[in-house]
């Protein structure tokens, strides 16, 4: 908002201006005569009547100024009142007879409500943080040419002064951003079918110790596809996180750091600075934000904030012997663990994970976190039994584990010496009723240093990796387990999508096991008879898909997307494998989907022909097939036969390689091709130029006797159905061995 | 100070002692005796002197940081000083210390034992010979010479900086 120029007021002083100015004569009428008699009656009526007219409480005109040093002071000093009241509780707590319990509980209930009374007088209504926002958004709507009609609802909702003062900023940054980015020109909101007026409504209220504050526009919402494509582009996820997250986890990237998708900067907003500036500062203040955004309906931002900060609902537990308060409000819920009951921590290499209503949750052992001297020897007693605090962080849930769990108490935040600032992992410390010292935690900082550094290490070094090989050939693998524990791969490309099913949707026909997937049946592989369907929950799948047909092939997990270079060091004699390559330092059997494809469709295929072929010497060979699903499926399996491909998406792509003067053994080329089809490259291949020599074998998923005729017409050495590999490498050496003996 | 009592949180009744001696040229010390060497803190700066007490520990902590306590409801930081001298720590739960206040925090030194409140002619005050310890000269700030001991005078603001430096870096 813009300095006030001298000369102008400031909208309070308007409306202060506006009430006098109103009541001043009413006030008068009444009692003309001993006005200048009682002059202060005079002034109470007056007093009253500006009560009555504003709406406000009659007491509001007998309140008094008070410094806020004042009222800071008194609240210290009945948080120690709290605190002496809940150490001689904890005292007399052992002794049911003690002739203090009286007294002591009329002194309970007195600094119980004495508590509240100064809670209440740092109270401000929220609607304070608010008064300048209608002249803001009035800017705005100039600025902007928008139409925006600003509502207000429970501005008298009361909330802590030190609250109050954090959450201004982010709320008035929030509702430039609704106005902005939110809503749409009024143009734009005609054709979509809207008023032309946008609306932005903010609203407060109380909810179970928090305030809630919403702020909501009906403008074009957050458009998931451009986040997604955002986020590849910038490389804030891989392709694996983004297929695998949900449409609001996605829309919660507008939080993260440097990100924006406006295409315009604004002088309002648009830097992809500010929504994690918000969110920083709303959870600094133990709040949460969510986002629920409807494409072309309009977003919603929820706010969850705590009414005070200098008395918080605190969980005490213990690990290694020491005991550590966390925050209520970051604590979702608390399951315990050990290693006979349904819920055991389970080991990922060295990551323990919990498997939480069919979700893994990652685990964080306090002990190792805080670096407590006896921390390693959670693995050694497996017997006992563990606690396991689920937490959320943003959109993050994670589970601190624990040893012991005490009861939640009522605590006093104190800051932290300044000589332990720089320890993340608290957010203050506080002294218990029995007088002891603890710090607490802030889950905050936990997941701050267990997961996102570790995440953001990694993703640094991914890019370094893929700078590196950049020069060389890579192809994005998908890598899974399935079965045993050694890695899988198949190229991402191929894969159509990663999708978990339900197992209960699983349904068998005819020996084999079916999905109902996107109105149609969908066959499900298993890699080998190892590999099983779960027995409850979600089972993850990669479809495969190729025009009309798909095929889910059953992993166990998931476990990255990586760029690689697709060397297949080792041919495999295994059916259904390619090889083995090196990926991400480990050896990796690459997957041959074909194979699995003839298990889901037999009728795709030809008889298969058992006849092994020989490896060739580098046969440099052209592949020319439009679709990149049987190129990306060809070319790794060609390339195990000992040929060099070269590949090429279409005929004029191949006659271009021609004209450039490139030189093959053999070209192989699909029939079915948009623009210039099988045929019509074979002609002109065989009509002049360099290719005339060069056989060249049709692949084609249709083969019926025309077609085979009219093929050798145009000049096919030969003709092989389209998922008929070993056919193809047979063909391909008979056809190679031919031109030889030509020669 | 030999009455005071060793299990008990107790206040030294500082101001007695300073009432009797109030001349210039002399300056009053709380003694403090560390592995056999005896220290001097400005009478001034003490707030309390307390017997050992239950310390909870803080993780992450530099190594001089021995824990927190809960003095009269105020949370007080330990500071282990003969680590901060690099020498070898004691049983940090039977020190005693002295707390001190620096920018509106509380610190307690864990010291081995407390001595008596000196009053020292400013005459025979040395500066720290340069050949001591670096680490002791960093926050000493001078020597004095009394009968058959030598008083060394730490400087509190510099002991607590230098840790922060160190927890920092």
């Amino acid at each position: 908002m813009r300095e006030l120029k001298e000369g102008e007021a400031t909208e309070d002083e308007l409306e202060r201006a506006f009430r006098e100015t109103e009541t001043e004569p009413v006030a008068a009428a009444p009692e003309p005569a001993a006005a200048p008699t009682a002059a202060v009656a005079a002034i109470k009526v007056d007093a009253e009547f500006t009560a009555e007219k504003s709406g406000e409480p009659s007491v509001a005109s007998q309140s008094i100024r008070v410094s806020v040093d004042v009222l800071e002071d008194l609240m210290t000093m009945v948080s120690e009142l709290v605190l002496t009241r809940n150490q001689l509780m904890q005292m007399v707590r052992g002794h049911s007879d003690s002739e203090f319990k009286v007294p002591l509980q009329r002194l309970s209930h007195v600094t119980t409500e004495l508590q509240e009374g100064v809670m209440k007088t740092r109270m401000q209504p929220i609607g304070n943080a608010w008064a300048k926002l209608p002249r803001i958004v009035r800017d705005l709507s100039l600025e902007l040419n928008k139409k925006i009609d600003l509502q207000m609802l429970g501005a008298d909702t009361e909330l802590d002064r030190q609250v109050l003062e954090l959450i201004k900023d982010p709320l008035t940054h929030m509702v430039r951003n609704s106005a902005d980015h939110g809503l749409e020109t009024p143009d734009e909101r005609i054709a979509a079918g809207k008023m032309e007026t946008g609306k932005v409504v903010l609203n407060a209220y109380h909810e179970g110790g928090h305030i809630i504050i919403q702020i909501k526009d009906d403008g074009r919402g957050i458009d998931v596809e451009k986040l997604r494509a955002k986020m590849l582009s910038s490389g804030a996820a891989t392709e694996a996180e983004v297929a695998e997250m949900s449409e609001q986890q996605i829309q919660m990237q507008i939080f993260a750091a440097g990100f924006s998708t406006a295409e315009q900067v604004t002088a309002v907003s648009g830097r992809g600075v500010g929504m994690d500036v918000v969110r920083t500062n709303i959870e600094k203040i133990g709040g949460t934000i969510e986002l629920d955004s409807e494409w072309g309906k309009g977003s919603k931002f929820t706010i969850k904030i705590p009414l005070t900060l200098a008395i918080v609902s605190a969980l005490i537990v213990e690990s290694c012997e020491d005991r550590f308060a966390i925050p209520q409000l970051s604590v979702v819920e608390l399951v315990r663990a050990s290693k006979d009951s349904e819920h055991r921590i389970e080991m990922i290499k060295d990551t323990p994970v919990l498997r939480l209503r069919n979700r893994l949750l990652p685990l964080v052992y306090l002990g190792d976190c805080l670096k407590l001297a006896n921390a390693s020897e959670h693995t050694l007693t497996e017997g006992a039994e563990v606690f396991v605090v689920v937490s959320q962080v943003g959109s993050y849930t994670f589970g601190i584990v624990v040893d012991r769990v005490f009861d939640t108490e009522e605590i006093v935040v104190k800051p932290v010496t300044p000589l332990l600032r720089d320890i993340t992992m608290f957010s203050g410390n506080t002294i218990l009723g029995d007088g002891s010292v603890i710090m607490i935690l802030d889950p905050n900082g936990i997941a701050a240093s267990t997961s996102e550094t570790k995440i953001g290490e990694r993703s640094d070094s991914d890019q370094e990796q893929s700078q590196t090989v950049a020069a060389a050939d890579t192809t994005t693998m998908l890598v899974f387990r399935a079965g045993s524990e050694e890695p899988k791969s198949v190229p991402l490309s191929l894969v159509a999508r990663l999708e978990e099913i339900a197992v209960e949707s699983v349904e068998y026909a005819n020996g084999q096991s079916l999905v109902q997937y996107r109105g149609k049946l969908m066959p499900l592989v298993k890699m080998d008879d190892e590999c099983t369907i779960r027995e409850s929950g979600r089972q993850p799948i990669l479809v495969f898909a190729d025009g009309d047909h798909s095929m889910g092939l059953v992993v166990d997990d998931i476990v990255d997307i990586v760029e690689a270079r697709l060397d297949i060091e080792l041919s495999s004699s295994r059916p259904g494998y390619l090889g083995s390559a090196v990926i991400e330092d480990k050896a990796t059997n690459i997957v041959d989907v074909g194979h699995y494809l003839n298990d889901a469709f037999s009728d795709w295929f030809g008889a298969a022909d058992a006849a092994a072929f020989g490896a060739e010497d580098a046969r440099r060979l052209l592949l020319v097939d439009d679709s990149p699903f049987f190129r990306n499926m060809l070319t790794p399996l060609l390339e195990v036969a000992g040929y060099q491909v070269t590949v090429a998406s279409n005929g004029d792509e191949a006659l271009a390689l021609r004209e450039e003067g490139v030189e093959f053994d053999c070209i192989v080329s699909d029939i079915e091709m948009p623009g210039m089809n099988g045929f019509e490259l074979a002609e002109q291949v065989k009509s002049d130029g360099r290719w005339q020599e060069t056989p060249i074998v049709a692949l084609s998923s249709h083969s019926n006797p025309r077609d085979l005729q009219r093929g050798r017409d145009v000049g096919f050495s030969d003709y092989v159905g389209k998922f008929d590999r070993d056919a193809l490498l047979t063909t391909l050496s008979q056809t190679l061995a031919e031109k030889v003996e030509v020669a | 100070m030999s009455d005071l009592d060793q299990n008990d949180v107790e206040d030294l009744s500082l101001d007695t002692v300073s009432d009797k001696l109030k001349e210039t040229d002399s300056e009053e010390y709380v003694t403090a005796v560390l592995d056999g060497q005896l220290f001097g803190i400005p009478v001034l700066a003490v707030q309390d002197v307390l017997g050992p007490q239950k310390l909870a520990n803080i993780p992450l902590a530099p190594p001089e940081v021995a824990g927190s306590l809960n003095l009269r409801g105020r949370i007080v930081t330990a500071i282990d000083l003969r680590k901060r001298l690099g020498m070898e720590s004691a049983d940090r739960e039977k020190s005693m210390s002295i707390v001190v206040d620096h920018h509106g925090e509380l610190y307690s030194l864990l010291i081995d034992e407390v001595g008596e409140v000196l009053r020292v002619p400013l005459e025979n005050y040395e500066r720290n010979p340069p050949t001591l310890d670096p680490r002791w000269r960093d926050i000493s700030q001078g020597i004095f010479r009394l009968d058959g001991r030598l008083l060394v005078i730490l400087q509190v603001q510099r002991l607590l900086d230098i840790i922060k430096v160190a927890a920092a870096a």
